[in-house]
């Protein structure tokens, strides 16, 4: 593979193509935040939160790093005043539904965003998709899925799939950046997952 | 039926088809679109038939049952060859009359003709009635004179002769180079050139290429794409296969919404009919080009219209935006380079290669090619779907054709292209519609959505109503939009209930920015544009809400009141009959009193107060007067004191 030579906050950078900004600023050690993106899965481009400014040809523009590939002499700055200013409102839309969870209050944090700028919402969840994604990509189980869409879209667990799988698995419970996930799969178990004590011993 | 093996077998059965046709032998064609359906053109055509058996006359007349006419306000629609006698808003009780009279006796039934509103004059002809005199038909027109069933209709106006043109004598570059030459744009929305687009496919790496059809039609009122493709199906097959052949692409999809059960019959007839003459399928007119088309039914969400989520839909999964930075001519279905194009561009292919493009091109302004079709629906006299040159004045679309605001109202907007479009107002009347004057006055050309509005319309409460739609209809994968709108929404909503603080504006104008600048998809960067188009050039109506609580057209029912002026009410008691929250209290010779907390504000006494009288008024950020007191309210008439 050819190496691409570009250039992230100043610094020149090289890398191989077929290459991510984010992947590419991470190997400098430039970090970049993100919600929604992790190594072992596809680019989700969900939660918008590593829009960087790109520049080639003279053209500016927004781009999110976890999705757009490596470019000849690109220019890319991880950090401008726009940038910020997006992530800071992406951070205070999420906040209103999960205030508490650490990892948005660490870069509420650093860019300013106040917690309380929206009315809080019902649930937790951010949709980054990490929980679903992995029980896909990885586990290849597909015991929890989205359901609807737009703002009535929920994480929701599928009975007949997670009462075999999730018992001895939870690796999705770690990957998710709020409390969200846990309630759906504390929920889902409740509802429809056979106490162990009252299981029908299998006959025949 | 024969199959077709070269352009000669074609032309010759044209001619045979042709041949059997008698020019001056009447033929009654009635308008059956989904909306003429919807006001029983069925009926009237079982009544058309039963009643030319009972005079005697099955041998002598032919009836067609067309696609949309376009003038959906007047329909069911009935037009009369040769003659072109058109008659409007039938109903099976006329039809005796109409046959025996205009058909037998060849008179025309004054009743059922169109009144010039302005002239008072009868008009006989559809040529000559205003709404169709200025519109140029080129794409639309074959709608009114086809049976959409019927492909020998289609072979009988010269349908599949561009196909044979170009695959007999013109090599696929030559096809690529007279739609480039055209300047053909996407008519589903970015505008796009068709050219481009086509020659990255086809200049794409792979084997496997892919052609789509866009009629996934999701704006609010708007119809075009589904007029034409239940009333025109073929021209959108033929253009298709043209472009298949340009691309170098053996497989196409027609991405449909099942909510269009009509286009979707007549599209499968369509592709039926055109496979049995070897129109579509192997080795075509004997040129050795293959082609086949699926159709595939959506299940109705707007989002799908962006192309990725049709593509990924199309794929069989829920329909939602990819997050590539890759164009989908080059990587779209499947992987494969895919060139996805809406109904109408299709259509007008087949035109371009017929006619060439300096035909085309004679039609519109510098940047904008040909025609387009408007649906224009709102507060219009004549609601229907027209078809002008590009570069078309607004006010000719709306004054001209549209016939202007019904009910002496003044006109106050109109919002093009759809939802992610924006409102554009009166001073702006003589904008030419084209793809870029639309973009730079802050809206845009879209699919061709033209929602008029009159004074009554509080454009606060629009942009809250597209937000609604926009809300609902976001797939809910990305922050900006899904969180976004539902901010944006919740703000709206408060601001036309009275409920907007200092600062609402602008919180709004970072929320549209982060949107624009960070959504994922075209349909949530633009999602905004209902808000900002509206504020731009109404920024005193949101100004109005927000700090008056007031809303200037008296339409957020949260900021008005309805009040009875006792100097004008005649105690007529309409009003106080009407009230469906029994909220007047009054009698005879008293002057009525709406008791404020009961109304519920529904506006039905404003509507009933007689025109003479026009004693209830709506109030808006000003306190309701109180109520007179109970000795002042009786009327002490001239007539009863003597």
């Amino acid at each position: 593979m050819s190496e691409i030579l570009l250039q992230i906050d100043g610094k020149e950078v090289r890398a191989k193509e077929g290459m991510t900004l984010l992947e590419a600023a991470q190997e400098v050690e430039i970090s970049i935040p993100t919600l929604c993106h992790h190594e072992k899965l596809e680019p989700y481009g969900g939660c918008r939160l590593c829009t960087v400014e790109v520049e080639s040809r003279g053209w500016t523009r927004l781009v999110v790093a976890c999705v757009y590939p490596v470019e000849k002499n690109l220019v890319v700055r991880t950090r401008s005043e726009k940038v910020d200013r997006i992530r800071k409102m992406i951070l205070q839309l999420l906040l209103a539904h999960a205030p508490d969870a650490f990892d948005l209050q660490d870069l509420a944090q650093e860019y300013g965003a106040d917690k309380d700028r929206f009315e809080k919402e019902a649930s937790f969840c951010i949709h980054c998709g990490l929980c679903v994604r992995y029980c896909a990509e990885v586990k290849k189980k597909n015991a929890v899925g989205f359901v609807d869409r737009g703002i009535r879209k929920e994480i929701s667990f599928i009975p007949e799939i997670a009462s075999k799988e999730c018992w001895n698995c939870k690796e999705c419970f770690p990957l998710c950046p709020t409390e969200a996930l846990q309630a759906a799969f504390v929920l889902t178990k409740a509802l429809a997952f056979p106490s162990p004590s009252f299981e029908p011993a299998s006959e025949e | 039926m024969p199959r077709i093996n070269s352009p000669a077998e074609l032309e010759e059965l044209r001619k045979g088809i042709l041949s059997k046709r008698d020019p001056n032998k009447p033929c009654i064609t009635l308008c059956s679109g989904s909306a003429c359906n919807a006001s029983s053109s069925g009926e009237v055509a079982t009544a058309i038939e039963e009643e030319i058996k009972k005079q005697g006359l099955s041998d002598s007349v032919d009836i067609r049952r067309t696609g949309c006419h376009g003038f959906c306000e007047r329909g069911p629609i009935i037009v009369i060859h040769p003659e072109e006698i058109c008659y409007f808003n039938i109903e099976p009780k006329d039809v005796p009359e109409l046959i025996s009279e205009t058909i037998k006796e060849k008179r025309v039934v004054e009743r059922l003709l169109y009144t010039d509103p302005s002239t008072n004059e009868k008009i006989i002809h559809e040529s000559e009635i205003p709404f169709y005199k200025y519109q140029e038909r080129i794409v639309f027109g074959s709608n009114s004179t086809i049976d959409p069933k019927s492909i020998d209709d289609y072979l009988a106006i010269g349908g599949y002769s561009a196909l044979a043109k170009a695959l007999s004598g013109m090599t696929s570059e030559q096809v690529l180079g007279e739609v480039k030459k055209a300047n053909l744009r996407g008519r589903g929305g970015g505008g796009f050139p068709a050219g481009s687009k086509w020659e990255g496919s086809r200049n794409a790496p792979g084997e496997i290429k892919y052609v789509i059809v866009n009629a996934d039609e999701g704006d609010p009122g708007a119809y075009m794409d589904r007029s034409l493709l239940e009333g025109n199906p073929h021209a959108v097959l033929e253009g298709l296969t043209i472009g298949a052949y340009a691309v170098g692409s053996h497989e196409g999809y027609i991405y449909v919404r099942q909510e269009y059960p009509l286009a979707v019959e007549n599209v499968f007839t369509a592709i039926k009919q055109a496979e049995e003459y070897g129109l579509l399928g192997k080795n075509i007119l004997g040129s050795g080009f293959d082609f086949t088309v699926k159709v595939h039914q959506g299940a109705g969400a707007f989002v799908c219209g962006e192309s990725t989520a049709l593509m990924t839909a199309l794929e069989g999964r829920a329909g939602e935006p990819r997050p590539k930075y890759i164009r989908s001519n080059i990587v779209g279905l499947w992987g494969r380079p895919s060139v996805l194009n809406n109904v109408e561009t299709w259509a007008n292919v087949p035109l371009i290669i017929n006619k060439g493009a300096d035909w085309f091109t004679q039609f519109g302004t510098d940047t904008s090619k040909g025609t387009k079709i408007f649906s224009l629906v709102g507060k219009i006299t004549n609601t229907g779907l027209v078809e002008v040159p590009m570069g078309t004045p607004l006010r000719d679309i709306i004054f001209k054709i549209g016939g202007g605001i019904p009910g002496g109202k003044k006109f106050k907007a109109v919002q093009t292209g759809g939802p992610s479009g924006g409102c554009i107002p009166e001073e702006l009347l003589d904008l030419p519609v084209g793809f870029d004057e639309l973009t730079k006055a802050g809206s845009m050309m879209g699919s061709g959505g033209m929602i008029v509005m009159d004074e009554d319309t509080c454009m606060v409460d629009v942009a809250r109503y597209f937000l609604d739609f926009l809300t609902d209809e976001s797939c809910g994968k990305c922050v900006p939009c899904r969180e976004g709108m539902r901010q944006m929404l919740k703000i709206l909503t408060n601001i036309t209930q009275g409920k907007g603080k200092e600062g609402d504006i602008e919180l709004l104008e970072e929320l549209s920015e982060t949107a624009i600048e960070a959504a994922l998809c075209a349909l949530g960067k633009s999602s905004p544009n209902p808000f900002l188009s509206t504020l731009k050039y109404f920024r005193d109506e949101y100004e109005a809400h927000v700090k008056e609580k007031r809303c200037p057209a008296l339409s957020c029912k949260e900021l008005i009141a309805y009040h009875i002026d006792p100097s004008k009410c005649q105690a007529c008691m309409m009003c106080l009959k009407k009230c469906p929250a029994e909220a007047i209290d009054g009698g005879k010779n008293r002057i009525s009193v709406i008791d404020q907390e009961k109304c519920t504000k529904c506006g039905t006494c404003f509507e009933v107060c007689p025109p003479k009288f026009r004693a209830v008024t709506k109030i808006s950020g000003e306190p309701v007067p109180p109520p007179i007191p109970e000795e002042a309210r009786t009327i002490v008439r001239e007539s009863k004191q003597k």
